[in-house]
């Protein structure tokens, strides 16, 4: 009697269980504000680090470094949003402005993008947020 | 005499590394005090209350809501921010807990932020190390006000009111959290330093937390500041929907349609609201939209219209 108890509850537990995820997940046709803010800051990351990307400094200097970029950039567009945002974060913090080449990247800089995309093309493993798990 | 010398050489050079990592405020100025800010300062109207034993979080989030118009004790607030196995109250609890009391808790970013918040006469809670990098002893404190003059900055803080502080001693404490701060203002009123993406998001956090009434006077407020924002315009039409004004969310969305006619978000979201209001062909037209703009929501928007076109015809 006691296990009969015992199986009934852990079922009803697991029923509760799933109602509890699937009840939110039938109703979330509303975009709510903090999903579309987190999506504009997504989106802004990847723009970020596109036009980075895009710069025919960085082109040159990734070129330097037999890095492909358009392989690079692939791969730059299957990290996830969360991934990205460390390397739009480093981003920011450089000077803003397209002219000045050589002031602008900095050695640390270039040695960071340098590993960031080799890592990401598998010939490094310095920041294991790129890596995917093994 | 040679490892003498060796030794105060290393002495020297331990002092400086100790020193050198709390410089001054801003490097060459001890109080950064931006021009268009008076040379002193002193907000009226912050009450104090002297902290219990690790109660410094209470008593500063206390503070700052009773100026910003909320009546509250620390005691009241302690279950809410202390967590008892770290002896403390995260920043994190702080900002909960000012949310909870429909309080928009907007972060500053360093020494100037600061400065012209207190010369606008808003109180700012600072997380403080009062001990070492390798020995932390972390405090929150409210600044009420600075002199530059004397390059002093006038606290709350702990058991003692109004404690004046050196601003270089001040710099050095506070530098080590990173400058956190925080101002905890009431929605309708902006912070002095305002941008536009972290007001948008520490007013959604109200959103979060049920505040719906306060979440939409801070989108309000943001629209008369930034009256083309996208994003407020439809944090304010969520805010609205959330407290059941169906009409006036429907409104805000189609603003938010204006803005970005390229977004799907705004569609979807004045579907569905349309669909509630009964007004079915429009819902349906604007739920079509959402689709064929896709973007990041389109899965949504192809559910919204599905559940609309499954409504059953008037």
């Amino acid at each position: 009697m006691q296990k009969l108890f015992k199986l009934m509850s852990s079922v009803l537990i697991a029923a509760l269980l799933l109602f509890d995820i699937a009840v939110p997940a039938a109703r979330a046709q509303m975009v709510g504000t903090e999903a579309l803010l987190s999506a504009t800051a997504a989106e802004e990351n990847r723009a970020r680090v596109a036009a980075f990307l895009d710069r025919e400094d960085v082109r040159q200097a990734m070129v330097q470094q037999g890095v492909d970029l358009d392989e690079a950039r692939q791969r730059v567009a299957s990290l996830s949003d969360r991934e990205l945002a460390p390397m739009a974060q480093a981003l920011e913090q450089l000077p803003a402005g397209g002219d000045g080449v050589g002031a602008v990247i900095g050695a640390a800089v270039l040695i960071f993008l340098v590993l960031l995309i080799t890592d990401i093309l598998g010939f490094t493993n310095v920041f294991n947020f790129v890596r995917p798990a093994r | 005499m040679q490892a003498g010398s060796r030794m105060i050489a290393g002495l020297f050079f331990f002092a400086l590394l100790i020193f050198s990592g709390g410089c001054a405020l801003l490097p060459g100025k001890e109080l950064p005090v931006p021009a268009s800010a008076p040379a002193r300062a002193r907000i009226a109207g912050v009450p104090f209350f002297p902290q219990e034993e690790l109660q410094c979080g209470p008593a500063s989030l206390a503070m700052v809501l009773n100026w910003s118009g909320i009546a509250v004790q620390p005691a009241e607030l302690t279950p809410v921010l202390f967590s008892p196995g770290l002896g403390g109250s995260l920043q994190s609890a702080l900002v909960g807990g000012a949310r909870r009391h429909g309080r928009v808790a907007y972060p500053l970013s360093g020494p100037p932020a600061l400065l012209a918040e207190v010369a606008a006469g808003h109180p700012v809670i600072v997380l403080v190390n009062l001990g070492f990098f390798w020995y932390p002893k972390w405090h929150y404190a409210v600044v009420i006000g600075y002199d530059g003059e004397e390059e002093e900055v006038i606290l709350h803080s702990g058991r003692t009111a109004n404690e004046r502080l050196s601003a270089r001693l001040f710099g050095n404490v506070w530098q080590r959290s990173g400058y956190w701060a925080l101002v905890v203002l009431p929605p309708e009123r902006l912070p002095a330093t305002a941008e536009e993406a972290p007001w948008l998001a520490a007013v959604s956090g109200l959103e979060r937390v049920g505040q719906s009434q306060g979440a939409e006077t801070g989108f309000a407020t943001a629209l008369s500041r930034w009256p083309d924002s996208f994003a407020a315009w439809m944090g304010l039409g969520n805010s609205r929907y959330q407290r059941g004004d169906l009409a006036g969310a429907a409104a805000a969305f189609s603003q938010a349609t204006l803005r970005q006619p390229e977004n799907g978000a705004a569609f979807n979201n004045l579907a569905h609201v349309l669909a509630g209001l009964g007004r079915r062909q429009e819902a349906l037209a604007a739920a079509r939209q959402a689709v064929a703009l896709g973007g990041a929501f389109a899965a949504q928007a192809r559910q919204t219209l599905q559940e609309i076109e499954a409504l059953p015809l008037p």
